[in-house]
């Protein structure tokens, strides 16, 4: 093999497994958290890389429309679950939370998208449009359901999957998309040359991953979503707020979804439908992990992405076939090595 | 039998007025649009029927079921214009590759926690979808055209409305044979995989087993309707086999209703109409034209999992009232019973049983006996290793030390079936019964090992003579343990109390030598505790044995012949319940005094 070659492979691999490891992350932090199989991720993902592309071409993210779409929704349902016990209080939370929120972030965008702000203020644009997404379809789709079973979950979470890219479709077309990297350039590390874009994704791969790592170890929040992943019934009665940690593991992964569309609109073009299967490869990683581990889950990914790329190049009619058959071993090995395997 | 011809035929009549609706169809002036559609709705049902057994009754779930439709339709494809094979001949062979496909698959996932079936079909439903776009026998993209209509005789099924005969009658006979199925031995352990984890084997069920056995099952269907497909279009290409038709088909299951084998054909057939709607509707509303039914189909999967999770076929039942009566026949043949050993013979012997996790102690080197014809108590206050100790002898746990034996031969490395089986029968603390299925059905679960009934003698019926007589059995023990009056009645009707006595029924209907009941007193009142122990002298009166942990140290001392007393996970006392009532280490113990 040329060596040349493989050098350069193995960074298109270590680019796109940067991204997989971010996306596989949520999956894990989301399914721990909540039990929920977040299909849905990689929707964000695709609403991020669309909204970034949209804001470069100086026009107003139909993402926007669409998070106000979800707050209302949201609203109506806090309204109606409220009904018998409507105070102040509650319907000032209710509106400032459902309504006002993304109500600013909507004018927000209706003032920034013209300007062509740079490439910092679009991407954080962006990113604020996406997270409170999280919230919303929480509080739509999850939240009446956090009792049920994980399979209920996982088919709510292909429901909620089927309306995201439906509505991707009707915002932003069935046009494939690219955006604007966030700083052009190329350097040269000896002979290799490598973009100022992947740059930029490792090292938001790696803040990432640090400050998820800050966040479980060092704040109050963090150790109450550990401490609801280990035992939902026993963090509630030791008082934590499982709707909370279940809040905070949605937003965290729609943020995550967002930076990663951010990170891969530059270098791929992305359609509505793009999310879906960079997702899954995701969750090809989260498998591997157990859908418990965050650090096999990373380094898994990473490998997915090394696969791929190779794969891509020696066999790329086989590529998906083969990334997608990964787990088929790892199944293997895990129904070796469980023991005794209780459901909930 | 003319009983339960009658009370069925409340549903009998609206069955035939649909069917020869389905059959006068194609010859009134339908428009070819329609009879189209209907012959779709067919396809998709089978596959959906497919789903409701995996699904809804198993709990398991497939998003990969288009998939297994492209193996059938793909091996008759090639078969029939290749190799000039005759479609019928095909038919046989289409399942079988549906089968052997769904076997490996399924059995790398069988023993893991449910949720990695329908990931572990998610991923491969798409890289089976790009194996098809790449393989040349295939076709690759293109797929295989020429495909040779069905044909009997000189009559070839070419139109529309002629393969809507075939594909009805294959409809109705698979929905026939599911519902046969479900009715039955097989049936009865693949709707106990829904109590969840691996509560059946320790009455007998081979969980692993029969998840294997409808995950094939419905790998079979949906190749069928591959088949099928294959025939009706004379031409197939990748496309119908992606992930969005497979998840689309679990979209027609969870609509009609998870559970129902006719709610899988009410699913399927509001899905397509209303895609057929949405697609000409939709582009008028929005004013463009794309796949936009799916916002729809999401949001409609979303909302019936919130407010009806078992789906709309239930609230189509409600004009037609079941009656799920089984009949009981009082003539059924006897099932062969166990010898009662004479009183007096040691059954289980615990010898310096050992459990450890980690660095704790759970059983430290607890040795006791139950000899036949008595009952035996473990007690001990909270964390005392009793029912880990019960653990260890049905096999949930394994031993770290010391051997256990029953009927003089080591239980060690034995799984919970397999003790079960050998005549030991549990309860648990925590009743897992199954609360949609009857009474009846529930105890007759627990002589799931006493029949042999496979899934084609189900389905053709020709397990009936064994299956009254597993009935009758179960039938004897609810009168046995007095709760005959509710057979029919969905065990989560039950008050408590009567569950832990049905839970004891369906222990008695593995006919075993010893009951162990896992705190059978817990959380009952006083007067159904009077009502147990008055039902537990009664069984050791006629024999049986039973080892009891509990709690309750009243209903223990009045009830059992021998006390072994735990504390931290060692037996601190054993005898006649009047010795350890005055045993010092024992106050100690329940009263925390430093004695």
């Amino acid at each position: 093999m040329d060596f040349t070659i493989a050098t350069f492979l193995i960074q298109d691999g270590l680019t796109s497994g940067a991204i997989y490891a971010l996306l596989g992350l949520a999956l894990v932090l989301v399914f721990s958290v909540t039990r929920v199989i977040f299909i849905p991720q990689g929707e964000f993902v695709a609403y991020g890389a669309m909204t970034l592309s949209f804001l470069d071409n100086g026009k107003f993210p139909a993402t926007a429309t669409l998070l106000l779409v979800f707050g209302v929704l949201a609203f109506l349902l806090d309204l109606w679950d409220n009904r018998s016990r409507l105070n102040a209080p509650i319907l000032l939370r209710n509106v400032g939370l459902n309504l006002a929120l993304p109500g600013v972030i909507y004018t927000l965008a209706l003032v920034l998208a013209p300007i062509q702000a740079g490439a910092f203020v679009k991407a954080l644009l962006t990113i604020v449009i996406i997270a409170p997404m999280g919230l919303y379809i929480y509080r739509i789709a999850y939240k009446p359901l956090a009792d049920a079973s994980v399979l209920v979950l996982l088919i709510v979470s292909v429901g909620v999957h089927l309306a995201m890219m439906g509505l991707g479709l009707v915002f932003f077309g069935a046009e494939g998309l690219r955006a604007r990297p966030l700083s052009t350039g190329m350097f040269s590390l000896g002979f290799l040359p490598v973009s100022a874009q992947s740059l930029w994704i490792y090292g938001t791969t790696i803040a990432i991953i640090i400050g998820l790592y800050l966040f479980f170890e060092k704040t109050l929040l963090g150790k109450a979503l550990r401490a609801t992943a280990v035992n939902r019934l026993g963090a509630r009665l030791v008082g934590v707020r499982t709707q909370l940690t279940g809040v905070t593991a949605f937003v965290l992964a729609a943020t995550v979804g967002a930076v990663s569309g951010i990170l891969i609109g530059p270098i791929t073009t992305i359609y509505y439908d793009t999310g879906f299967i960079i997702g899954l490869k995701g969750f090809v990683a989260a498998i591997i992990g157990g859908l418990a581990s965050f650090p096999i889950t990373a380094i898994a990914a990473i490998g997915v992405g090394i696969v791929e790329s190779f794969t891509s190049f020696y066999a790329s009619a086989f590529k998906e076939i083969i990334v997608f058959s990964l787990i088929i071993p790892v199944l293997i090995w895990l129904s070796i090595t469980v023991t005794v395997h209780e459901d909930e | 039998m003319k009983m339960n011809r009658m009370a069925s035929s409340r549903r009998l009549v609206p069955a035939l007025v649909v069917l020869a609706l389905l059959a006068a169809l194609p010859q009134l002036p339908v428009p070819p649009f329609w009879i189209t559609l209907l012959n779709n709705i067919g396809i998709a049902s089978l596959v959906a029927i497919g789903l409701v057994l995996l699904t809804g009754v198993g709990g398991l779930t497939s998003f990969g079921q288009a998939a297994f439709c492209g193996f059938g339709a793909y091996t008759t494809a090639v078969l029939t214009t290749a190799y000039g094979f005759s479609p019928w001949m095909t038919l046989p062979l289409s399942l079988a590759v549906g089968a052997l496909i769904a076997l490996p698959l399924g059995l790398i996932t069988v023993r893991l926690s449910g949720h990695f079936l329908p990931l572990g079909t998610l991923a491969w439903g798409i890289a089976l979808y790009y194996l098809f776009g790449q393989i040349d026998l295939l076709g690759r993209h293109d797929g295989i055209a020429g495909i040779p209509p069905l044909s009997i005789g000189d009559y070839r099924f070419m139109s529309g409305s002629s393969i809507y005969y075939v594909i009805w009658t294959f409809v109705i006979l698979t929905a026939l044979a599911a519902q046969n199925l479900l009715d039955s031995r097989v049936g009865r352990a693949i709707r106990a995989l829904r109590g969840g984890g691996q509560a059946p084997e320790a009455f007998g069920v081979n969980v692993a087993r029969a998840k294997l056995t409808v995950f094939v099952l419905a790998g079979v269907t949906a190749a069928l309707a591959g088949w099928l497909y294959a025939h009706m279009q004379r031409a197939i290409n990748p496309t119908p086999f992606s992930i969005s038709m497979g998840i689309e088909y679990l979209l027609m299951a969870v609509v009609g209703g998870a559970g129902y084998v006719w709610g899988a054909i009410f699913g399927a057939s509001l899905v397509l109409v209303l895609k057929e709607l949405l697609q000409r509707l939709l582009p008028d509303l929005i004013g463009t034209t794309a796949n936009f039914e799916m916002i729809v189909f999401g949001a409609l999967l979303v909302v019936i999992l919130q407010f009806a999770r078992d789906g709309l076929w239930p609230l189509v039942l409600r004009y037609f009232p079941t009656n799920s009566a089984h009949k009981v026949s009082p003539d059924a043949s006897q099932l062969a019973r166990r010898a009662t050993p004479p009183g007096g013979t040691p059954l289980i012997r615990v010898e310096k049983a050992r459990k450890t996790f980690g660095g704790l102690v759970a059983v430290n080197d607890v040795s006791f006996e139950v000899k036949a014809g008595e009952i035996v108590g473990l007690i001990g206050p909270n964390g005392a290793g009793k029912s880990t100790t019960f653990d260890l002898i049905t096999g949930m746990n394994s031993l770290s030390g010391g051997r256990i034996l029953f009927e003089g031969k080591p239980l060690a490395g034995r799984s919970p079936r397999d003790i079960a089986r050998q005549g030991v029968a549990r309860t648990f603390q925590h009743p897992k019964i199954l609360p949609g299925m009857s009474v009846l059905e529930n105890v007759a679960l627990g002589a799931h090992q006493r029949g042999r009934g496979g899934v084609l003698q189900s389905i053709l019926r020709l397990d009936r003579t064994e299956e009254a007589a597993l009935l009758a059995e179960a039938m004897r023990q609810l009168e046995r343990v007095g709760l005959a009056e509710f057979k029919d009645r969905p065990a989560g009707d039950l008050a408590l109390g009567q569950v832990r006595i049905l839970e004891i029924a369906r222990a008695l209907a593995l006919d075993p030598v010893v009951l162990l009941l896992d705190e059978p007193a817990a959380g009952l009142r006083y007067g159904e505790k009077q009502e147990l122990a008055a039902l537990l002298k009664k069984l050791r009166g006629e024999g049986m044995s039973i080892l009891l942990v509990e709690h309750d140290m009243s209903f223990v001392m009045e009830l059992v012949d021998h006390i072994v007393v735990l504390d931290f996970g060692t037996r601190i006392a054993e005898g006649k319940p009047q010795e350890v009532r005055q045993n010092p280490a024992v106050i100690a113990a329940y009263l925390g005094g430093a004695a």
